[in-house]
């Protein structure tokens, strides 16, 4: 394992079966300057990389290939930088196999 | 939405709360149970090993038609370095019996399958219909769900929030905090297909024969985490998980964990030429005894992930979720068979109960585990895996060095690492936990 080729994450949610709730992402970031430690955490943590950082230096969240894992919740919810819910009936990721 | 009142609404549609939905119908209670996903199962995940005697214990005869993979055969537990494993490989003809005691299973088939025995039963599955709240009396009884459905609250005499790991309902209402991030890992897998002969001639296995492996060591890069592999019959589920705690701080990215574990020369030629299906991921408590949450309240009580109910030590999940909601179903039916009110200190029966079974008695025992080894986490996960490695590589290695000297070297090498101190205090520390 010396060299440690990565798969693209982009790849790896293709397999996946989603139906995006246009318009109506159930994760919100709170806007801020500078983030925390917690919410800066999850561009590297969140298993679908739906974090990203943007050229000004803040994290925003792009929630179409979310797999409703809450990692985010747990580390950010509490201190108010993130908002979460669950999205509508039959939106969100559907696993086929689970 | 519907106006009639049910005896029991149960919210989740996943090993706990089909397990408590079915406990309800089968015993004649009016069960209404809200689904979010497009069918049961479309948003569960599990490895997925499942434990017969918890299913029986529910449908007896789950055998006949129930979507098993494989019945499991072979455990393999690995210590991994970077380029070794060390392994202890218990496989038994024993485990070929007339009725198996462990399967490999997918969770979105065998959800879909027990929902079907709930509405069979007699139960009402409600799916693509996401709960948003807890309605409650003004004496601060639940009494309903809301949900994102038009139309109004659906009422119940009690509600069972089967909601798992990530549920929104008891930590809004605040009945339980949402999990700490030392309290629960992330797992992400990765669904390889293959030939079925193909798996079995890799595995040596026959007819619907499996094998899992369980594996630690420097694969979690010093943090508290487990990878699996997992044989179904035409697909092998490949993951990983570790402490969210951990991944906060080390900053490391699930995903490329995933990714060297199953580069790693170990498993590499055991997925050798798959063709990947589904990317997968979610959270599993890992808090054990200490982080179970209050069971049951007025018109309410909380089962499976939801609970925190999970056995890290074991890695039994999925066995305690059905095993809570079928005991909290049987509560729920004995209270309602007297007649009487579904508050806080008849639903009370449901921890008695939990008390008492292997449920609790098994997270009590192992009850300091789970903090003895997140604390202690780059010593169990990395340092010890590299002696280990050097030890069996010493002991295997033909070179015309002296055996003693070599004995020698491996000796000083876990003194140097851990020193003789610490070396006796991790091994007191890991004895007491265990017991």
């Amino acid at each position: 394992m010396k060299t440690a080729i990565a798969d693209r994450i982009e790849d790896k949610l293709y397999q996946n079966r989603y139906l995006v709730d246009a318009g109506r992402p159930h994760i919100t970031v709170r806007p801020h300057r500078s983030p925390s430690l917690n919410l800066l955490a999850l561009t590297r943590v969140c298993p679908a990389k739906c974090y990203e950082l943007n050229e000004t230096g803040q994290v925003e969240v792009t929630a179409d290939g979310c797999m409703e894992c809450g990692t985010c919740r747990v580390l950010c919810e509490a201190n108010g930088d993130v908002e979460w819910s669950y999205p509508r009936g039959g939106f969100g990721i559907l696993f086929k196999f689970g | 939405m519907t106006k009639e009142k049910f005896d029991a609404i149960v919210v989740g549609a996943g090993m706990s709360g089909n397990a408590a939905a079915y406990a309800m119908a089968s015993r004649g209670l009016k069960v209404l149970q809200l689904e979010r996903g497009e069918y049961p199962g479309s948003k569960n995940v599990q490895g997925a090993i499942m434990y017969a005697n918890m299913l029986e214990a529910i449908i007896p005869d789950f055998r006949n038609d129930a979507p098993l993979e494989r019945h499991l055969v072979e455990q393999r537990f690995w210590i991994m370095d970077d380029t070794s494993h060390t392994g202890m490989h218990y496989r038994s003809d024993d485990f070929n019996e007339v009725t198996p005691n462990r399967y490999t299973i997918i969770r979105a088939q065998f959800d879909k399958w027990l929902s079907r025995k709930v509405c069979e039963a007699g139960g009402t599955v409600l799916c693509e219909t996401t709960a948003t709240g807890l309605e409650w009396d003004s004496a601060g009884k639940a009494i309903g769900v809301r949900t994102d459905r038009a139309g109004d609250v659906v009422l119940a005499d009690v509600v069972v929030l089967a909601e798992g790991v990530n549920g929104l309902l008891g930590t809004r209402a605040g009945l339980r905090e949402v999990p700490k991030s030392k309290n629960v890992a992330l797992a992400v897998k990765e669904l390889h297909f293959l030939p079925e002969e193909v798996i079995a001639s890799r595995f040596g296995l026959t007819g619907d024969e499996g094998c899992v492996i369980e594996a630690g060591g420097t694969i979690s890069r010093g943090m508290a985490g487990l990878g699996f592999l997992y044989t179904n019959k035409e697909s092998i589920s490949l993951g990983i998980g570790c402490l969210i705690s951990n991944f906060a701080e080390t900053m490391e990215r699930p995903y490329a964990l995933l990714d060297a574990f199953k580069r790693h020369p170990s498993i590499q030629p055991l997925i050798a030429g798959s063709e990947v299906k589904e990317y997968a991921a979610h959270l599993i408590p890992e808090g054990g005894f200490n982080a179970i949450p209050r069971l049951c309240g007025n018109g309410w009580v909380v089962v499976g992930d939801a609970a925190q109910l999970n056995n890290a030590v074991h890695r039994e999940g999925s066995n305690l979720a059905m095993a809570s909601g079928r005991m909290a179903g049987e509560a729920i039916s004995i209270i309602k068979s007297r007649g009487g009110v579904m508050d806080k200190a008849s639903l009370s029966l449901y921890k008695t109960i939990l008390d008492k079974s292997f449920v609790v008695e098994d997270l009590s025992k192992q009850k300091d585990m789970p903090s003895l080894l997140h604390t202690n986490s780059p010593n169990f996960f990395t340092t010890y895996p590299q002696l280990i490695s050097h030890a069996a590589q010493n002991f295997v290695r033909v070179d015309g060095t002296p055996k003693i000297e070599r004995e020698i070297a491996t000796t000083a090498a876990f003194l140097r690492a851990r020193s003789r101190w610490g070396l006796v205090s991790d091994a007191v520390r890991l004895a007491s936990a265990w017991r």
